[in-house]
């Protein structure tokens, strides 16, 4: 199986604090991830890999410092990576970074082959949007799975856990796909020493607009149909109602006839 | 900038063997604001199998016209059927706004449809506004696990898309005095391209949890202490005729199935009441249920942050607290 695995170099976005004071983010000393969800996608690419033999590509999109999330990817079995970096990729939407990948995947599969399933986290933690995934299928005019939690291959079609409201389901789908992935039953192995080593002294190839075929119009912020108007923190409720009685049975009681009282319970 | 031709707003009501989703008909409650401002019909479109039921309920929760696509092949979700529909009906009648559930199903199609059309899509809104002068829909969601709220618009494409998320909204009364229009459309999907397919559903869950349409949820985090500490939120949750929710750190931990998780990577509820025990209030967690009418939470820690965000608090110790919130019920409604 040839295999691709879209990652993002976030900032641990459960680790960030909100000043008190503004009231505003407090972005510095928050650590920077791979996305916990790319983490997972990569886990059941690799036990794909490892059943029915194949490569696993990274590709990223960001900074040069996102390397540092491709290198953690190859301590824990990808085999190489990409870095997608232009100031004209700067500011994209879902729309313009899907389109984006989507180019990036087919200048990738001129040199490798194509890639039998794109692997994506469901969302990024720090976006949330989980858009990219579908938009980049759509690029690509390749069928989705979305909310996937296992693949398995089986006769050259995959069979893919998909969560649904009441269990899951198995969808059959040919081969190219995109499959974005939720949080695995299996924790995502850790690194080895010998592959943290291989990892850092892995060159990892930087592509650049120029680079590729790709109309840079509909890239940034130029090419993303959405605009961010505004962003705030969110209010804070505090006006609670706090009942601390001498016991539980006398605050028990407390709270029930006040919601009998406004007619809540 | 003109949009010429693009008019009314659509909710896309998405329907599991003939049976729509809940959140389809909340959406008319905003849906209707927006397009009385916007001078626009309200349409709700409606894709899925053996529909005549929930398009009637659509007109009664709100809409103008239904446009209903019946047909085998969309009895159980399919990406590539449901967004083929879609794609046809948005090139023939050409709506300026469309809304989605933020379900896993809106959350998959929306993006399909949006990236064929190369037009905006907003994830997951918790709040819809609308520029008057402009017609832009203001898209309000969270990011940042929740830490930061945006407001998005789309202001150069039609039709503006966004998904949003269950419980946010709440559906009118049903008003079976109103009339609208529902219109049937045959949109013939070549079966060639119908690419995936579902080839077995597992139930996991011994009962189906229904977060999203329950009117009451108690939900336990990491003070429940461990599966059977759970006895006791399910006590209360019988008791009061609700269903039992949990925070991330209680499914995490192994002590309750997923479909149990409310939060930014669980369900977003809306209940009337919900009722949080042993959870100190993570970003996260409020993410999914902060649009709840009443919150009350119970924890033993005085400045736990949920204290912030409930309407109502108890401190105590939640294995006291619970059962005696659950008999003082019963004997209330004796």
């Amino acid at each position: 199986m040839n295999i691709l695995v879209c990652v993002k170099q976030v900032p641990d976005t459960t680790e960030i604090k909100i000043d008190p004071v503004t009231n505003t983010l407090i972005r510095e000393g928050v650590p920077s991830i791979v996305n916990t969800f790319d983490g997972y996608a990569l886990e059941i690419a690799a036990r794909v890999r490892d059943k029915n033999g194949g490569t696993i590509t990274i590709l990223t999109m960001g900074p040069e410092q996102a390397k540092k999330a491709i290198k953690e990817c190859l301590a824990v079995g990808a085999d190489k990576g990409v870095l997608l970096s232009d100031r004209a990729f700067g500011g994209s939407d879902t729309l313009a970074t899907s389109y984006v990948l989507s180019r990036a995947v087919r200048h990738l599969e001129g040199r490798l082959g194509c890639f039998d399933v794109v692997f994506c986290g469901k969302q990024a933690i720090d976006g949330d949007t989980g858009q990219v995934g579908p938009e980049l299928a759509a690029h690509l005019g390749r069928p989705q799975v979305t909310y996937a939690s296992d693949v398995e291959v089986v006769d050259g079609e995959l069979r893919v856990k998909r969560e649904s409201d009441e269990g899951y389901d198995i969808i059959s789908c040919p081969t190219p796909a995109v499959v974005t992935v939720v949080k695995t039953a299996y924790e995502p192995r850790n690194p080895t020493i010998k592959g943290k080593l291989a990892a850092n002294r892995a060159e990892i190839p930087t592509l650049t607009a120029a680079d590729f075929e790709i109309d840079t119009s509909l890239c940034g912020l130029n090419g993303s149909p959405t605009k961010v108007k505004k962003t705030y923190t969110p209010a804070r409720g505090g006006k609670v109602v706090k009942i601390q009685e001498s016991d539980a049975s006398k605050s028990a009681a407390a709270l029930m006839a006040m919601l009998s009282d406004a007619k809540i319970l | 900038m003109s949009f010429e031709g693009y008019r009314d707003l659509w909710v896309f009501i998405e329907t599991h063997r003939g049976q729509a989703k809940s959140v389809g008909y909340e959406l008319l409650t905003p849906g209707r604001a927006l397009a009385d401002r916007a001078g626009y019909k309200l349409v709700a479109v409606i894709i899925g199998k053996n529909i005549g039921a929930a398009a009637a309920r659509a007109i009664e929760h709100g809409a103008d016209t239904a446009i209903v696509v019946d047909g085998d092949i969309y009895d159980v979700y399919n990406t590539d059927a449901v967004s083929l529909a879609l794609l046809a009906l948005i090139d023939k009648y050409k709506p300026d706004t469309v809304l989605f559930g933020a379900t896993n199903n809106g959350r998959d199609a929306g993006p399909r449809v949006a990236c064929a059309l190369k037009t905006g899509l907003t994830a997951d809104c918790t709040g819809l506004d609308i520029d008057a002068e402009t017609g832009n829909i203001l898209w309000t969601r969270p990011a940042f696990g929740g830490n930061l709220m945006a407001q998005i618009q789309c202001p150069d494409t039609r039709p503006q898309m966004g998904t949003v998320r269950p419980g946010v909204f709440k559906k009118t009364a049903p008003d079976a005095a109103r009339s609208g229009n529902v219109i049937s459309e045959d949109v013939s999907v070549d079966p060639a391209q119908i690419r995936t397919r579902v080839v077995d559903s597992i139930r996991e869950v011994a009962e189906a949890v229904n977060l999203d349409e329950a009117e009451i949820i108690v939900s336990g985090g990491r003070g429940v202490g461990g599966p059977e500490g759970f006895a006791a939120i399910r006590l209360l949750a019988d008791t009061l005729g609700g269903v039992v929710g949990a925070s991330r750190a209680a499914v995490d931990a192994g002590w309750i199935p997923h479909a149990h998780q409310v939060g930014q990577t669980g369900k977003t509820v809306g209940p009337k009441v919900y009722i949080a025990c042993g959870i100190s209030g993570a970003i996260q967690h409020l993410a999914g249920m902060s649009g709840s009418d009443t919150i009350i939470a119970v924890n033993r820690d005085p400045d736990a942050p949920i204290f912030e965000f409930a309407h109502y608090g108890i401190v105590g110790d939640l294995f006291e607290v619970i059962p005696r919130l659950a008999e003082e019920y019963r004997k209330m409604k004796a």
